[in-house]
């Protein structure tokens, strides 16, 4: 339920997104389906690696480019023919293997500006990308249903491995993955599109550091798994084909260490079954997960490899590979394609990348407004310990220094309180210690300041979870992590008066000793609401937005209970789910007080 | 920081009135304050000083009057420094507020008793001429660049001459991008220093005379401007090289030994390190290959290893960490009974060597009996380890009956043979069982590494010939070949070493011998330059000469291109 809601909002946000950039995306649809791409040749001179010299001659011979792919494409439609042509296909496989790509070179292939799209969301999130398509498409809203299904690949991955998924569970989840999301009736197409999807994310990814991280662990964790569901016959293919260059362990050699290395195969289990097992010699460097769990024989600077353990080698091939192309295509992107591609990829690029990051719950528009007469009531029932911390001590001080004003602030602005009521929230604060005009002239900048209407007129966003407990409070100050910075004794306090029970409250307290803040911070959630929070805390917006999330529902809960039968006759009418959805926004609005939305439930 | 004890003008009116011939004008007379003048370490301003004034008559003035023994006058151009006990300075600075107290001087019993108590102390006055005159600036330099050495004729107080000819493949930035760390009194910490040359080095460590350096990685750019970089955003700034290091401390064995606890090492305990050397020298030579490796003394309480080969330097986080990984088999839970699980049908060749080679025979001929592990009172822990309630209870029964060895042998071993011949015997069919005499040696002699220090290129790691604070020990170097004879408690410790060289100091240096050569860490510092700088070096400029070559020819190859 929530990852759903989670996910439709995130797509709203991605559409949302697209729309404002404006651009020939936005201009219609005939245009966008209409409109032959290049996208093929684009990312081919992306990806390339030497093709950086000749990037002016390129830069003036685009549109003719342009020009005569639009008018081939038009040819071969007409007559017929395939719009893929892939040159990944003839390089590949050479006696008949079908192996997985490499990525080593990119396609010259064309692609469609939808599919650029489509193949890099399934692979990033999975099947999702049909509803996000028609969102795009503006069709009507399909509904949620469709979310429950959500797989994704990446995110998946990314997810199972912070859950720290043991190894044959990531295997068959990663196969799992591959097959609901990257299948294709043509075995051909679904390597183009295994290929396509790569690429754009590359390009999505390519841009900061961080993206840059979580893209490589998240493709060589792919690839490995992958890796293993192969064949042995495979595994010899792609090794050909990557060019490993070490050496197969000689039989003189073999004779001499036999003893040793049937040692190591009995220490973990296993037997040298035939004695033809072929072996490595690779420098104990390359397969550094095998030494550290000597799972390898190693002497003088070699470890010796077992075939079925080739995959610790391949994959830090492929991921420096993979690291080096993702520098080099951030650099071309940055310095010159992002510019060209402004009104038709970069707003997809930009986008995309933000389904990875998370939304950033900057006056997000779904969560709707607060008003000040609600402030206290939500700040008792929905804000995380930190805020709530804050607020307190607000009220009670009329005071906070600057980093408490800068978390709570920002905070504040999330949730959806608008500018002038923060004014006013603060100022009924402030003004109590220090005077209207002293809030006026030194606060209220502040204030405007993290709406982005002063200095440079950023417009901020709230601070999530990582960078409140990296924060570093001094006296006087009550911002940062209350599991971080309280005392035992102060939490355990707070912890009381937010109404976490004893038993629960010795389990929150264990997992901020043990440094597990946010962990904390997810009981104690969990605790408060007496629901389960299976995605963690990661961001104080984020605990609000699914607590008021758990109160609707229970809410929602209690008039089905109370109401069913008004409920049911009243649901009756609601012939789709979009209209749902618009009931469901007119309760949420109104969740305040029960009897009231029971009286005008009825009375609709 | 600051130290200063004894303002000079109360000190000579002190000395003026117990010395009445004493020449009324003294140019500079201190007792050690900080920062110190640079000491001139050319034998003729001694002489010169020393005529002028007398050496002998201060000597005899602090003697008589003040009842210091172990006096050392460190005279410099203009100044005459008198270094002393530690607790000199407290009852200088007392003396000297106390100026017209004259009891204080006349009855310096107390100070005497507590200087004969602690004779060899850490005493941060005699650091100065410890950094002046023995700590070998030039060899650290020199191990630090690798080969990337500017082309200097110098000759410095080591009488040492740099002599290596510039190579074109050199670089020259790179023992500018070395982090030290300097660790001043009250734990002031100066991070980031970073020198361009070995005489930038040696003037930084005599103006700072720190307590202790630390030797961090390599970096990118030079650390001293990383605040500069840093704006530029993009995390220019990062580790780029760094030793592979190691630290052990006997610390972490309290529940394997009973003779000493925390950071106090003893006679019966020390052979845990020399075998953890053993152990992790066989492997990291034979197994991974690596051929410079240095073994030093920590000074207190247990020994840091350096890998200085090209390709351990250049290893990633994720490399070291499974190094370290490799060497683990101590798992320090608290909770479970046996520390070490070794599992499988067979043991890793490099745990059977370590076992076969080293472990057993220690454990059995030496450990066993010096800790006295099988005795009546400790003898549970053992049993402890051993999962089958039948066997713990009928060793119980066997050693609490006869407590006294009738054969002559010794007990512990008496009750190890039952043991083992009980465990290994045909009847015991679990493989868990059987491997249990294994676990149980291990888990008492296997070497315990701090993973942390070895895992992360950016951790600081005290440097070879430093003084321990605590002890006053010099981190001398261990030769793994001979580690055995290493003896934790006859390491040269600074006031010794002051002693040796003011003794030499005192005479005519007309000899070649260098000072550092006649004291006793001579020895150590010829082991650090024949046996490990020597070839280090020229494995170093073999490097540079392949990676030159290798460039030379790719970058013909991609002209061809």
């Amino acid at each position: 339920m929530e990852e759903k809601e989670f996910r439709s909002r995130q797509y709203e946000g991605v559409k949302r997104k697209n729309e404002k950039s404006g651009g020939r995306r936005s201009t219609g649809k005939e245009e966008k389906r209409g409109n032959p791409t290049e996208m093929g040749a684009l990312i081919h001179k992306l990806h390339s690696e030497n093709g950086g010299s000749d990037c002016s001659h390129e830069l003036i011979s685009k549109n003719e480019v342009l020009w005569k792919s639009w008018r081939r494409r038009r040819t071969r439609s007409e007559s017929g023919e395939k719009v893929v042509r892939s040159q990944k296909k003839a390089s590949s496989a050479p006696d008949g293997v079908s192996t997985i790509p490499l990525y080593r070179s990119a396609p010259t292939l064309e692609v469609r500006l939808e599919d650029f799209e489509r193949f890099a969301v399934d692979r990033l999130l999975g099947p999702v990308s049909t509803s996000l398509h028609s969102l795009f498409d503006n069709d009507e809203f399909i509904g949620i249903n469709t979310f429950c299904y959500a797989n994704f690949i990446l995110r998946g991955i990314s997810d199972a491995l912070a859950r720290g998924k043991k190894p044959d569970e990531m295997e068959k989840l990663v196969s799992d993955l591959w097959k609901t999301n990257m299948r294709h009736p043509h075995a051909s197409e679904a390597i183009d599109k295994d290929i396509i999807s790569h690429f754009v994310l590359r390009l999505v990814y390519c841009r900061t550091e961080e993206l840059r991280k979580w893209f490589l662990s998240m493709e060589s964790t792919l690839f490995r798994y992958r890796f293993r569901l192969e064949t042995s016959d495979v595994h010899r293919a792609l090794m050909t084909e990557l060019g490993i260059p070490y050496k197969v362990v000689t039989n003189a050699e073999f004779e001499g260490l036999k003893e040793k290395l049937s040692q190591v195969a009995r220490s973990i289990g296993q037997q040298i079954s035939n004695p033809d097992t072929v072996y490595y010699k690779v420098p104990w460097e390359e397969v550094p997960e095998l030494v550290g769990s000597r799972r390898v024989f190693i002497k003088k600077g070699y470890a010796y490899v077992a075939l079925n353990q080739v995959v610790s080698f391949i994959i830090p091939h492929f991921r420096t590979h993979l690291s080096k192309a993702l520098v080099l295509t951030n650099r071309k992107w940055t310095s010159m394609i992002r510019e060209q591609e402004k009104d038709r990829l970069t707003p997809i690029v930009e986008a995309l990348s933000t389904s990875y990051l998370g939304p950033d719950y900057n006056q997000d528009k779904e969560i709707g407004e607060i008003s000040l007469k609600d402030i206290d009531q939500l700040a008792r029932t929905s804000f995380p310990l930190c805020m709530r911390h804050l607020f307190d001590s607000l009220r009670d001080d009329h005071h906070l220094k600057h980093g408490g004003r800068m978390q709570l602030g920002l905070f504040l602005k999330g949730v959806g309180l608008k500018l002038d009521d923060a004014l006013a929230f603060w100022k009924a604060e402030f003004s109590q210690k220090v005077g209207v005009e002293r809030f006026d002239k030194e606060y209220a900048y502040g204030i405007r300041h993290n709406y982005g209407k002063e200095g440079k007129r950023t417009d901020y966003t709230p601070f999530s979870c990582q960078k409140i407990i990296l924060s570093t409070p001094g006296v006087g100050d009550h911002h940062g992590c209350p599991f971080r910075h309280f005392s035992e004794e102060n939490l355990r306090a707070a912890l009381g008066k937010m109404g976490v029970s004893s038993r629960e409250l010795e389990q929150v307290v264990d997992k901020a000793k043990a440094r597990h803040y946010q962990l904390a911070c997810t009981l104690t959630f969990e605790a408060v609401h007496g629901a389960s929070c299976d995605a963690g805390i990661n961001h104080p917006n984020q605990y609000f937005t699914d607590s008021q999330k758990i109160l609707k529902e229970k809410l929602e809960f209690v008039i089905d209970f109370g109401l069913s039968f008004e409920l049911s006759r009243t649901l009756g009418r609601f012939y789709n789910l979009k209209e749902f959805e618009v009931v469901r926004k007119w309760l949420d609005g109104n969740n305040r007080q029960s009897m009231d939305i029971r009286e005008r439930f009825l009375w609709r | 920081m600051n130290r200063v004890s004894a303002q000079t003008s109360p000190l000579t009116a002190f000395l003026h009135r117990r010395l009445p011939r004493l020449p009324a004008k003294i140019p500079s007379l201190s007792i050690c304050s900080s920062p110190f003048p640079a000491i001139s370490s050319s034998p003729k301003s001694i002489f010169t000083t020393s005529t002028a004034f007398g050496t002998s008559d201060f000597k005899h003035i602090f003697r008589k009057s003040v009842n210091f023994t172990d006096l050392i006058f460190v005279i410099g151009d203009d100044s005459v420094r008198v270094c002393g006990k530690s607790s000199l300075r407290s009852s200088m600075t007392k003396e000297a507020q106390n100026e017209r107290d004259d009891m204080l001087i006349d009855d310096p019993e107390p100070q005497n008793e507590q200087i004969d108590a602690i004779p060899d102390e850490f005493n941060p006055n005699y650091l100065k001429a410890y950094y002046g005159r023995l700590f070998p600036h030039a060899d650290m330099f020199k191990w630090m660049s690798y080969g990337n050495v500017v082309n200097i004729s110098k000759t410095n107080s080591m009488g040492y001459i740099y002599t290596d000819g510039k190579h074109p493949a050199c670089d020259q930035s790179y023992f500018g991008r070395r982090e030290f760390s300097f660790t001043l009194d009250n734990d002031i910490y100066l991070r980031f220093q970073s020198f361009k040359s070995a005489s930038e080095l040696e003037n930084g460590i005599k103006d700072k005379c720190p307590f202790k350096i630390d030797i961090g990685p390599v970096y990118s750019v030079d650390p001293s401007k990383r605040l500069a970089y840093a704006q530029s955003g993009d995390n220019v700034f990062t580790p780029v090289e760094r030793e592979l290091v190691f630290d052990i401390d006997i610390s972490d064995y309290d529940d394997a030994r009973y003779c000493c606890s925390g950071a106090d090492v003893c006679l019966d305990c020390w052979p845990l390190m020399t075998i953890a050397i053993k152990v992790l020298h066989t492997s990291l030579r034979d197994d991974f290959g690596f051929n410079h490796i240095l073994w030093v003394y920590s000074g207190r309480r247990g020994v840091h290893c350096w890998v200085c080969d090209g390709k351990a330097r250049r290893l990633n986080n994720e490399q070291r960490g499974a190094i370290a990984d490799y060497f683990r088999v101590y798992k320090g839970n608290n909770n479970s009974k046996s520390k070490v699980s070794l599992v499988g049908s067979a043991l890793h060749p490099f745990l059977v060597r370590s076992y076969s080679d080293v472990l057993r025979d220690f454990f059995e001929k030496k450990l066993l009996c010096s800790q006295q592990l099988l005795s009546d009172e400790r003898y549970e822990k053992i049993l402890e380890m051993i999962p089958d309630e039948s066997i713990t209870s009928e060793l119980r029964g066997k050693w609490q009956d006869s407590r006294r060895s009738t054969s002559g042998k010794d007990v512990n071993v008496v009750r190890w043979e039952q043991l083992k011949q009980l465990l290994q015997s045909g009847k015991q069919k679990s493989t868990g069982i059987r491997r249990c005499v294994e676990e149980i040696v291990f888990s008492f002699t296997y070497p315990r590494l701090d993973m942390e220090v070895s895992k992360h290129m950016n951790h600081l790691l005290k440097a070879p010939f430093c003084i321990h604070p605590k002890t006053g020990h010099v981190c001398i170097p261990i030769d793994p070949d001979v580690c055995d004879e290493f003896d934790p408690t006859n390491v040269p410790t600074l006031s010794k070493l002051m002693r040796e060289i003011n003794t030499g100091g005192m005479q005519v240096e007309a000899d070649k011998v260098a000072v550092w050569e006649r004291t006793s860490m001579g020895k150590s510092i010829k082991y650090f330059r024949e046996s490990f700088l020597q070839p280090l070096m020229k494995s170093c400029k073999e490097d540079i000469e392949v990676s030159y070559t290798l460039k030379l020819q790719q970058s013909k190859n991609s002209l061809n291109w």
